[in-house]
């Protein structure tokens, strides 16, 4: 990529956790939540995060805002790198770089009104601004993101799931970042209400000229959002691709496993699929496979895969696959194509 | 003019004519919390007499002509009368009821303000650190709290009357110093559990800092479950109060309290029933209203249940 705004360099984040228990001495043991991640994004850019529970996106979304510290690695922002700046640093950066939660009304303050939960960026980032300039400015995004700016008096308790979410959009948008990091933005909302939600993170985005990285476990919603999608799995990146590519021919057994467990939303056609779930389960962070992570569960592993660690290759233009295995593993589309794709074109 | 111009301007619809109407002004939680106490008709009451009850008190004894220690030779154990001056009747020992049960107030509430102030400062300070911090920290200083309850109070309270010599003052000290255990235990367990709510995060995410944080969060959404611990502790501190007296361990004649007069009165019930009924009724009022203040302000403060 030629300008990226956002260089994010082998980045990993390690958790201590209690362990076992033996009499007075606790076991500790290190889960890589995040293990080794690379990546680039442009301007007003969408990259998709997909990935299993638990398989580091949230910490990787949180390392890069700083919420959370990396153990390994470099965040660049704009030239400047995030990792190690002071409290106070971090969080002047952080009125261009903003996060939008997976729960809706969780992530509001009970207690506060929705004037002052969208108001209090500002008066974080912007001290000097009056009372009434603030209104304005949290009346207008309201405005934007389609909640009627007399309802600034009401609490979050009395919105639904999908206008608590306009109201988190609106709180990271208010302060102009230049990215935003959605956290499952729309898993917790029922599916006519994800579609309003990511049409609106869509339309805000061209309108401001966001870089987004949008994180999901719905690949389909990642399909329409993003311009380019990065598979991860075990803390690991296994497959990053522009979306085009990625989904006609998916190069990593993980990303082809992960396509083909989503549903077609045609009867006659899925029930006619012959399907072959991913056996097994996630294994533990705090111990992974040796080697290539996937291993355990991939149909193509060989011995080879449990001694080296697979590098990212970039295999075409600007798509980097973590498999040795790549002679044996199919190519082409895992799904028909559908007839009219949901994507926007 | 073009003629394709032919559609007629829209009239904006409802959801549009919304959108345009100016935002209303901006609210905060207290005033917010004031509109719904105002609702509550049972606070209000409560509330209400807590006023007229701490008035009486406070002036009550600069109007009567009665001295709480003196007593009126010619009227022992006599009832309620105008005629006497004594509304409330007089004592065993002829002293005006009245002016005791008003004395007696200063004392009783005051105990329980002081002694429940005491707790709320060390308690909340305490409990929303160690919930704060956690981990190690917080290991430590609930372990130090496990500690401090395991001392029995009454040996506690002994030893501090043995070593500083009996002193009301002592007694504010001593039951607040114990008083603020539960405080530290409610307060830490509540911060616990929102210091990991998705909210705190997006503060920080927004730019707050952990002072911020802490100020604009964690304590308004404390605020319901301490105004609740409060309006309990107090009606707690003064029969803790009345017991101490009743062990001789806390005020002593001729200075009263509410306590210290209902013990007095339960001994002449049947001879004096009045030295019973008059502070009994004041301690019972004050406690109820109290507790009903307390709840409605725990209801006033959390947005939610309306």
């Amino acid at each position: 990529m030629r300008n990226p705004v956002l260089k994010v360099e082998d980045l990993s984040v390690h958790f201590e956790v209690d362990g076992e228990s033996r009499w007075f001495r606790r076991e500790r043991e290190v889960v890589r939540a995040v293990d080794g991640v690379s990546f680039e994004l442009g301007a007003a850019e969408t990259l998709g995060i997909v990935g299993e529970s638990g398989c580091g996106k949230s910490t990787l979304a949180r390392a890069i805002l700083g919420l959370v510290k990396p153990d390994a690695g470099r965040v660049v922002w704009l030239g400047d790198n995030l990792i190690g700046l002071d409290e106070d640093a971090m969080r002047k950066k952080r009125r261009e770089l903003q996060l939008i939660f997976q729960d809706p009304l969780g992530s509001l303050d009970p207690r506060m009104t929705v004037g002052q939960i969208v108001g209090e960026p500002l008066r974080n980032f912007f001290p000097s601004m009056s009372g009434i300039q603030v209104r304005e400015r949290v009346a207008g995004m309201l405005k934007m993101v389609g909640i009627a700016p007399e309802l600034i008096n009401r609490y979050p308790h009395e919105f639904s799931g999908g206008q608590c979410q306009r109201i988190g959009i609106a709180r990271a948008l208010v302060v102009n970042p230049r990215l935003v990091v959605c956290d499952e933005p729309v898993s917790a909302l029922d599916v006519s209400i994800q579609a309003q939600i990511v049409n609106l993170l869509k339309e805000l985005q061209k309108k401001l000229q966001l870089s987004l990285i949008f994180i999901a476990h719905d690949l389909s919603v990642v399909q329409h959002v993003s311009d380019r999608v990065l598979v991860m799995y075990l803390g690991k990146v296994m497959e990053i691709a522009s979306r085009d590519q990625l989904y006609a021919d998916p190069r990593h057994p993980y990303t082809r496993a992960l396509i083909e467990a989503v549903p077609i939303p045609d009867p006659v056609a899925e029930r006619a699929r012959q399907r072959r779930a991913l056996g097994g389960e996630l294994p533990s962070p705090t111990n992974p496979p040796s080697g290539c992570v996937f291993r355990t569960r991939c149909p193509y592993a060989t011995d080879d895969c449990a001694r080296t660690t697979p590098p990212l290759d970039e295999i075409d233009e600007g798509r980097r696959v973590a498999c040795i295995r790549q002679d044996v593993v199919p190519t082409g589309r895992v799904l028909p194509k559908p007839p009219r794709s949901g994507a926007v074109e | 003019m073009t003629a394709e111009s032919t559609t007629p301007p829209r009239e904006p619809d409802a959801f549009e004519q919304a959108m345009d109407r100016r935002p209303v002004k901006g609210r905060s939680l207290w005033v917010d919390a004031w509109h719904r106490l105002k609702r509550n008709k049972a606070a209000l009451a409560g509330a209400g007499l807590l006023v007229v009850i701490v008035v009486m008190v406070t002036i009550g004894p600069m109007l009567n002509p009665w001295d709480h220690e003196i007593p009126d030779w010619d009227h022992y154990s006599t009832p309620p009368s105008l005629e006497t001056g004594h509304l409330m009747g007089t004592d065993a020992l002829g002293r005006d009821l009245f002016e005791r049960v008003m004395v007696g107030g200063r004392i009783s509430l005051l105990v329980g303000l002081v002694a429940t102030l005491v707790s709320l400062f060390i308690g909340v300070l305490y409990g929303a650190t160690a919930g704060y911090l956690g981990g190690r920290v917080d290991n430590w200083m609930m372990r130090a709290v496990d500690a401090i309850y395991a001392l029995p109070f009454m040996f506690f309270v002994i030893l501090l009357m043995v070593v500083f010599g009996r002193n009301i003052f002592l007694i504010f000290v001593a039951i607040g110093a114990v008083n603020w255990l539960d405080m530290a235990r409610i307060v830490r367990g509540q911060t616990l559990s929102l210091k990991n709510k998705a909210f705190i995060e997006a503060a920080r995410a927004s730019g707050a800092t952990e002072r911020q944080v802490i100020v604009r969060h964690i304590i308004p959404n404390l605020l319901g479950v301490v105004a609740v611990y409060v309006s309990l502790t107090i009606p707690q501190v003064i029969l803790v109060e009345s017991f101490l007296s009743f062990l001789g361990l806390g005020v002593q004649e001729p200075l009263t309290s509410w306590g210290a007069l209902v013990n007095e009165g339960a001994q002449e019930l049947e001879t004096a029933p009045w030295s019973l009924l008059f502070p009994a009724a004041f301690l019972a009022a004050t406690l109820f209203a109290f507790n009903f203040l307390g709840d409605g302000l725990r209801d006033a403060l959390d947005p939610r249940d309306r």
